[in-house]
């Protein structure tokens, strides 16, 4: 009785959570199909701003430029942060370590407006001295990805390895292996999880970043965000609810695969379970 | 002359023999706290030798020094006559099996063995080959293919052991090897070990807290305790003689007498001990003053039970009240209650089976414990 009660309230609860969470994106959807150019009229059903969308050179240009600096940036913040990371937990005791593993962090805590302006002087800096980077754009974006992106690739990485026993790298060094094999033979394949969850974390930061691109680029270079931001500041536009519906598409496609492999892992591993528990 | 083949099981006896393993006044520090204090170890060829102690004793990183994980805070080292201390891990003569065995988890089975011959260097088809014996050594042949996450515990420990055996070290490490093993695999793979080391003789150094363990397994044992060895001897040395309290009361159980020596002949020594108040006639000499206070050990599977009175001697027998029994079926252990504050144990075979329910000596029941001459052991530390 009482408990027939409890979960209807339940349910009632999960109810208006989930209209919270995805009313708003629902929308979105809905209106990219909308012909009428005036958003919140409804026209009848189109698909002319895709149309619309796909013909804009400014806006593929945005997209590639996004896909290119997130690409870069999460190879390079991935090599980075394994390297910090093995520095923090398997170097032992070397002198600095708090300084750095502090420093290494900092930017994840750090106000994005700060970087993104101490980034800008910098590079303005540089050039004054250097003259490099001559024209802030793809560079000077990546670079300032890379610098954020990299301290949470460090912290997967370091909270892997914290996890992982050290005697299997002794074990290998044990049967004859130097160094640089242990590196290459066991601990990368062991992290080599972390390492991706790392590549795709960092894939995803510099994709959703618009301060920190806003405060360095230069002319010419408009990354997604910023393009998108700059258009809906003069009013909401249907072309792009259709590129934010593109994009929650590919989001929904990336979780969904994602989840089905982690499911198909984790019953490979139930019947591996079994079968040694057989013998 | 003494003849030198004499001394082929019992290297340690021979004064001309070379030990393999020397370790030499070596001590490690971490921070304040030390873990090896300035100990000595000679470790001959063809030995299965046990670091016997509890955990914290320091015999876990008298091994990982062996083996190269951790350098000597001061001393040396020699294997083979090498000294180890600049030798890293990977170029030295040892390998080790560790106490979570250590399996690559991405590996195979196969591929976890043959790891170290690639390392070296050799050819496929002989990696293969060494392999292909290792695995049938340890019968896991039809598992070649397995990830280390489909096997058993017991697979898994003969994985370890085929991995660091397949590279022919001149020294097997073995840290805890059974400890993650049931009591009844454990007792199997005890023999197991000591049939591999035999056939290849290789000189295995074993970590244990294991004193039965330790006992089985071993030519000799060194006993340790915070950092210091007590005692180093063959298995039978180390339960029969102790040389202190604390070795007395780690292997095995030993019921302990405080007591003064009150006649110390060339052939004989007594003890008048208080508690429980007895004479102990001891049927050896010793190094030690009249008057002076030891004390004195006896196993409980060294004193007779019986409800009959021993007919002479006043010495080496108490009379008690039994206090409580635990049948184990092939013995029981006695306790037994000499006064308010001295319980004596003893352990006797069940020689007879219980007549009409009744055991033979029962709870309650008056009883005389008495024990031979040669049977306690005196101990001044």
């Amino acid at each position: 009785m009482n408990n027939g009660k409890k979960s209807r309230f339940l349910f009632t609860v999960t109810c208006f959570g989930l209209a919270f969470l995805y009313i708003p994106m629902l929308m979105l959807i809905v209106y990219s199909f909308n012909y009428s150019k005036l958003v919140p009229v409804w026209g009848g059903f189109s698909t002319r701003w895709y149309g619309v969308l796909f013909e804009s050179e400014e806006v593929w240009r945005a997209v590639t430029l996004s896909l290119k600096i997130a690409t870069v940036n999460a190879c390079f913040a991935t090599i980075l942060g394994t390297l910090a990371g093995l520095a923090l937990v398997r170097f032992g005791q070397f002198k600095g370590r708090t300084l750095f593993s502090g420093m290494i962090t900092a930017p994840l805590v750090m106000p994005e407006v700060i970087t993104g302006l101490s980034l800008l002087l910098l590079f303005i800096t540089l050039k004054e001295f250097i003259g490099w980077p001559d024209k802030r754009g793809f560079t000077t974006i990546t670079i300032a990805h890379i610098t954020f992106s990299m301290a949470y690739v460090a912290v997967i990485i370091q909270s892997r390895l914290a996890g992982m026993a050290q005697d299997l790298e002794e074990a290998a060094q044990d049967l004859g292996a130097k160094p640089f094999r242990v590196l290459t033979d066991i601990t990368l394949p062991l992290i080599a999880p972390g390492m991706l969850a790392g590549w795709l974390l960092s894939f995803t930061l510099s994709l959703d970043d618009l301060i920190i691109a806003s405060f360095v680029s230069g002319p010419g270079a408009v990354t997604l965000p910023m393009l998108i931001y700059s258009r809906v500041r003069l009013g909401l536009r249907p072309d792009i609810n259709a590129l934010a519906t593109i994009i929650i598409l590919v989001v929904a496609i990336g979780v969904l695969l994602a989840a089905w492999i982690m499911l198909r892992q984790q019953k490979q591993r139930q019947l591996e379970l079994q079968m040694s528990g057989e013998d | 002359m003494p003849d030198p083949s004499q001394y082929t099981d019992r290297p340690w006896m021979d004064s001309d023999a070379e030990p393999f393993i020397k370790v030499q006044s070596v001590s490690k520090q971490f921070g304040s706290f030390t873990a090896v204090d300035n100990v000595d170890l000679d470790i001959y060829k063809g030995e299965l030798f046990s670091l016997l102690g509890g955990s914290g004793c320091g015999k876990t990183t008298l091994l990982r020094m062996l083996a190269g994980f951790e350098t000597p805070s001061s001393g040396n080292i020699f294997i083979d006559g090498v000294n180890m201390n600049d030798v890293p891990p990977y170029e030295r003569p040892v390998n080790m099996m560790f106490q979570s065995y250590a399996l690559f988890p991405h590996m195979t089975v196969e591929n976890n063995v043959a790891y170290g011959l690639k390392r070296e260097g050799f050819g496929k088809i002989e990696i293969k080959q060494r392999v292909d014996d290792m695995l049938a050594m340890v019968e896991l042949t039809q598992f070649s293919k397995r990830k280390p996450h489909q096997l058993s515990g017991g697979q898994k420990q003969r994985v370890a052991l085929a991995r660091a055996l397949v590279k022919s070290p001149k020294v097997l490490l073995l840290d805890e090897p059974l400890a993650a093993l049931d009591k009844r695999l454990r007792e199997q793979t005890q023999f197991e070990l000591m049939n591999i080391q035999e056939q290849l003789g290789v000189t295995f150094v074993v970590v244990t807290h294991d004193q039965e363990e330790a006992m089985t397994l071993s030519t000799r044992i060194a006993v340790m305790d915070t950092g210091r060895f007590m005692q180093i001897g063959t298995p039978t040395e180390i339960y029969e003689f102790p040389e202190s309290r604390l070795v007395a009361n780690f292997i095995g159980n030993a019921n302990m007498f405080q007591g003064r020596i009150i006649e110390n002949g060339p052939d004989h020594v007594v003890v008048q001990s208080k508690q429980p108040e007895c004479e102990i006639y001891i049927d050896h000499g010793l190094e030690i003053q009249e008057g002076h206070k030891v004390w004195v050990a006896l196993r409980p599977e060294k004193i007779k039970i019986s409800k009959q009175a021993p007919d002479e001697a006043r010495a080496n027998q108490v009379k008690g009240v039994v206090h409580d029994i635990a049948y184990l079926g092939k013995i029981s252990i006695y306790r037994v209650k000499i006064d308010d504050d001295t319980l004596i144990e003893v352990t006797s075979p069940n020689l007879s089976r219980p007549k009409d329910g009744n055991l033979a000596i029962d709870w309650e029941d008056e009883v005389y414990l008495s024990w031979e001459a040669s049977s306690s052991v005196v101990l001044s530390k």
